[in-house]
């Protein structure tokens, strides 16, 4: 039997979109945790790393709740796009986003606390606006750390299972992602395809993760410090 | 030209104590020094002036400008100040090349000229050779030639610079003097600098203000602050003075002449205006205007014996440090100065000359 290549392009494609999309919101959040003081600040530090300590499940019927047909939500979706947000793939995208954009807030968050508040007086004090000092300077100087997050989030959006299945479901050919399809694999004694499977996602993780550790080594030549 | 009258107020925390900033003064054109000891809130006024930090009250101003007018609720926006400023780090952008590090500082240039203003700053301060390196790449003195460039190619109306001799050694603290004397030829942007090196208000203030837990305690040129402190703290701050507690027991107008008690001695000094006998005063005076001999017999006029406790070898003096907190510097080399000439001695007598003797 040839072996279904479509669960592996899927899991990609979400993976990609679900990064572009967390990476954008991930450095807002980020932004404003590292730089903006206001009345429950942690709190909301606090939500936002919610979805990597709770049960998939869990994390998953709050998401069905919220973005099923019945919801206020899912009917703003349906009437936007003309169909219903769950078990499609655009849910496993969600599902992901959801898993992945924590690790990018944290991660983002602490590489902007990091940078020398003088680099940013600097700027400020040389006439450039928050957006040129943003662009300019803060993100290149944090570059390498949110890249390596970001391989990290996209590796991570990559292997979700347990929110993908509860608000994507398990519809081969149009929302079974890779690693639902090697649990099917399994389920259904096909365990040359799910080897093949397991194979490919552990490669493909350890390069990513490979990527990441070489991306937070060696910034700005050797041992750049403050001064 | 600045005025400013800047209160701020931090509450006392866990693990800090509270501070509190109230101070003011004016800087005119040329080289004003903000002298004081860590702590004493000189980074606090230079980030106030800068816009860094917001003051609670009071009132900034630059030239005919306001930048900070707490009853108003002005606060002018950093950017918008125009005050060059050179952080103790430098700050250079460590991804940038120095030429992208004045690029960057002179994007509010117009554009047409930009370059030609870039490469006339490198030119300048000696960086056409390194312009293509970046921060971490360069020397000390290249970085603060720098990242003083950087700060005047916008044309600001006013440089401040934090601490910038510290973390320098000797030659190139010579050269950063000889720098700043350049930028206040060649651009006339008055400078207000923040020091606890009395050496560098020497060197460069036209004026300084001293300031001292965040109040400003005296101003006025170096040398009239050296030579008459306003009190006994400030003459501490500069750490320049024999300081003895004396009471007063004699004032004579006529002879211009006055006795004075420290300890169990009586030391003869001249007569000084608006005291009274019995006043209990600090004796100042500095230590290479005293004299010291070995000890032969009862301590002749004006003399006070003392131990010799230790020798300090400095570049060009020798500093005898007695018992009783006295220390007498007098030049090395012959025929005062070798090590041996005082080793050998305990007992001293130290010399105060009478008209040298001042008191606060």
């Amino acid at each position: 039997m040839p072996l279904d290549w479509f669960p592996l392009w899927l899991s990609l494609r979400v993976a990609v979109i679900s990064t572009a999309f967390a990476l954008v919101i991930g450095l807002g959040l980020a932004w404003i945790l590292a730089n903006r003081t206001f009345r429950g600040k942690e709190v909301l530090d606090a939500a936002i790393t919610l979805p990597l300590v709770l049960p998939p499940t869990v994390l998953g019927y709050y998401l069905l709740v919220l973005l099923g047909r019945a919801s206020p939500v899912g009917h703003l979706y349906e009437w936007l796009f003309g169909g219903p947000l769950v078990f499609t793939w655009q849910a496993a995208v969600v599902a992901s986003l959801f898993h992945s954009t924590p690790l990018l807030v944290k991660s983002a968050r602490a590489a902007f606390e990091s940078v020398d508040r003088s680099y940013e007086r600097a700027a400020r004090n040389l006439g450039a606006s928050e957006l040129r000092l943003f662009w300019r300077v803060t993100l290149p100087l944090v570059r390498r750390s949110i890249l390596a997050a970001t391989a990290l989030a996209f590796a991570r959006s990559l292997g979700d299972f347990g929110v993908t299945l509860m608000i994507a479901g398990n519809i081969p050919g149009r929302t079974q992602t890779v690693s639902i399809a090697i649990y099917d694999a399994v389920e259904g004694g096909n365990g040359a395809a799910a080897r093949v499977l397991v194979i490919i996602v552990s490669a493909l993780a350890l390069a990513i993760l490979t990527l990441a550790n070489r991306l937070t080594s060696n910034p700005f030549g050797p041992r750049q410090a403050a001064l | 030209m600045i005025q400013a009258k800047i209160r701020k107020q931090y509450a006392a925390g866990p693990d800090s104590a509270g501070f509190s900033l109230d101070l003011e003064f004016h800087a005119a054109a040329g080289v004003t020094v903000l002298f004081g000891s860590s702590g004493a809130g000189k980074s606090l006024t230079l980030d106030s002036i800068a816009g860094f930090v917001r003051p609670d009250e009071g009132r900034i101003l630059l030239d005919d400008q306001i930048l900070f007018d707490g009853a108003a609720g002005v606060h002018i926006q950093p950017r918008a100040r125009r005050c060059g400023y050179v952080f103790q780090n430098y700050a250079l952008f460590p991804h940038m090349t120095l030429r992208q590090n004045l690029e960057f500082a002179a994007e509010r240039a117009p554009r047409l000229g930009r370059h030609r203003k870039v490469t006339g700053m490198l030119e300048k301060f000696q960086l056409t050779d390194v312009a293509g390196r970046h921060p971490y790449q360069l020397s000390g003195g290249q970085k603060q030639r720098c990242s003083i460039a950087r700060a005047l190619i916008g044309a600001p109306r006013v440089l401040l610079l934090d601490e910038p001799g510290s973390g320098l050694d000797a030659p190139l603290r010579a050269e950063f003097y000889a720098v700043l004397r350049q930028v206040r030829q060649d651009f006339g942007t008055p400078v207000l600098l923040v020091t606890h090196d009395t050496d560098e208000c020497f060197q460069l203030a036209e004026e300084m203000v001293v300031l001292r837990e965040g109040r400003a305690v005296q101003s006025g040129t170096p040398r009239k602050i050296f030579e008459q402190p306003a009190n006994v703290d400030v003459a501490r701050l500069l750490g320049l003075y024999n300081l003895l507690p004396v009471e007063i027991r004699s004032l004579d107008p006529g002879r211009n002449a006055s006795r004075l008690r420290f300890q169990d001695f009586e030391l003869t000094g001249p007569y000084f205006p608006g005291r009274l006998i019995g006043d209990q005063v600090w004796l100042f005076v500095r230590p290479d205007q005293l004299l010291a001999a070995p000890r032969t017999g009862r301590p002749a006029f004006n003399q006070i014996p003392g131990t010799l406790l230790r020798t300090v070898e400095k570049p060009e003096r020798l500093r005898l440090e007695f018992s009783g907190d006295i220390a007498v510097e007098v030049p090395s080399g012959a025929p005062f100065g070798s090590m041996e000439k005082y080793s050998g001695v305990k007992d001293w007598v130290v010399e105060f000359p009478s008209r040298d003797l001042r008191i606060l």
